[in-house]
């Protein structure tokens, strides 16, 4: 009992101690104002990164490249190790692969039911990136940027560019649903939701930059940077990395089975010919 | 470009997007799925081959049932025939007894007749031996009264008879 309370305080007084030295140290990073972070943090004028010394690129682009890859190698190891084990009364890890892969598939299946089976794998593989990629920036892996400068890598999709790719990809197979069931026509029927792709990317953009500039605040000053980031860089970031999925997943389905629905004509054709 | 988009840097997140999609697609999505379908057509087979074997032992069941009813019937009927055979051989017996019954009796009569007719016939000679004795004693003695002499013998006669 001694020894516990002797821990105890052993260890405030090091809690204290940090506290204070970090307060006295001051931030090192004076060389720019609130505001240039923050816009450093939107645009990326000043924080880009070679990628294999051929183009300089907005991190989110690495992000984007490391969260594919990690992605892909957990894939090939499960695909090498676990799937061949997979039981009819499933363990831990097929439970989960299980759950997500039915999750998606189903949601395909219940907003399309005519024609899912491209749709379920590009909202399961969407899905994984926002999730996986939202939750990327927790690890705070660095890169060093053009200038020599090191930098954080962010979450992929609070880069402008990402956003908008996985938003106007997303408005393409919303568009490609309705071509497959209705030829050339169908372009007219996805094109009335227009706005789509703006709406979509956008959302994606404000949702993870909001998280972003948020945390880029919090760290900015040091006495913001105890207890609070827990709440804000942990419990934020796993919510809206949920939220998200879950919101962009279920509009692309949503959208993709209104514009894939066959239409009354084709329903009566088929109905007269069996 | 405002926002600092860059097209080309989209392209390279389309690219990156379409070898995650295709590559989690076969890595990861298809073979999944593919092993639900196979396992929930397996637990179909299985729920199939049970369903099956319900049909059967319902079958089964009827037909044993029908076999049972069959049974019940022929026992009813068995019984039916056993208990006429009874109440038959019973009506026979008892037929039987009468008839012996009337035949018993009838011998009865028939021997209590005789013996009737036998002591009527025994008495009647036995008087008429007596009457014969009185007879021959009255004649034998000629000074007494006749009259009297024969109750005196015949009186004799009966306590000799007695003794």
């Amino acid at each position: 009992m001694k020894q516990h309370k002797k821990g105890l305080a052993i260890w405030l007084v090091v809690v204290v101690l940090l506290f204070i030295a970090a307060l006295l140290a001051g931030s090192p990073g004076q060389s720019e104002t609130v505001q240039e972070a923050m816009r450093d943090a939107v645009l990326h004028s000043t924080g880009q990164i070679s990628l294999f010394g051929l183009i300089t690129v907005n991190p989110g682009m690495i992000s984007a490249l490391l969260v594919t890859a990690i992605l892909l190698i957990a894939a090939v190891l499960i695909r090498i190790f676990a799937i061949p084990r997979f039981k009819l009364q499933p363990g831990k890890l097929q439970l989960v692969l299980e759950e997500a892969v039915g999750l998606f598939d189903g949601m395909a299946r219940g907003n399309s039911p005519h024609r899912n089976r491209f749709l379920g794998a590009y909202i399961f593989s969407a899905g994984a990136y926002i999730f996986i990629g939202t939750l990327f920036e927790l690890l705070g892996i660095q890169a060093i940027t053009v200038h020599g400068h090191p930098i954080t890598l962010p979450a992929p999709l609070s880069d402008v560019n990402a956003a908008i790719g996985l938003g106007v990809l997303s408005y393409l197979v919303i568009v490609s649903g309705a071509v497959a069931e209705h030829g050339p026509k169908g372009v007219l029927k996805a094109l009335k939701e227009f706005s789509l792709p703006i709406s979509m990317s956008f959302r994606l953009f404000g949702a993870l930059l909001s998280g972003l500039l948020v945390t880029e605040l919090v760290y900015y000053y040091v006495s913001l940077s105890f207890v609070l980031p827990v709440v804000v860089g942990v419990l934020f970031t796993l919510l809206h990395a949920l939220i998200q999925t879950y919101v962009l997943t279920m509009l692309v389905a949503l959208y993709y089975g209104e514009v894939s629905e066959p239409s009354h004509k084709k329903e009566k054709l088929q109905a007269e010919n069996a | 470009m405002p926002l600092n988009i860059n097209l080309q840097q989209i392209l390279l997140h389309w690219m990156n997007l379409a070898i995650l999609t295709g590559g989690l697609y076969f890595l990861l999505f298809k073979p999944v799925k593919e092993f639900m379908d196979k396992r929930a057509a397996h637990y179909q087979e299985l729920d199939r081959q049970a369903a099956d074997k319900l049909a059967q032992a319902e079958q089964l069941r009827a037909d044993c049932q029908a076999k049972l009813d069959q049974a019940d019937e022929v026992i009813r009927q068995e019984r039916l025939q056993a208990q006429q055979a009874a109440a038959q051989a019973a009506q026979e017996q008892v037929e039987q007894a009468q008839a012996q019954a009337r035949h018993i009796i009838t011998k009865a009569h028939a021997e209590a007749e005789q013996s009737r007719e036998r002591a009527l016939r025994e008495s009647q000679k036995e008087m008429r031996e007596l009457a014969a004795q009185a007879a021959k004693k009255l004649a034998t003695q000629p000074g007494a009264d006749a009259f009297d002499q024969f109750l005196e013998l015949t009186e004799g006669g009966g306590a000799h008879e007695g003794r």
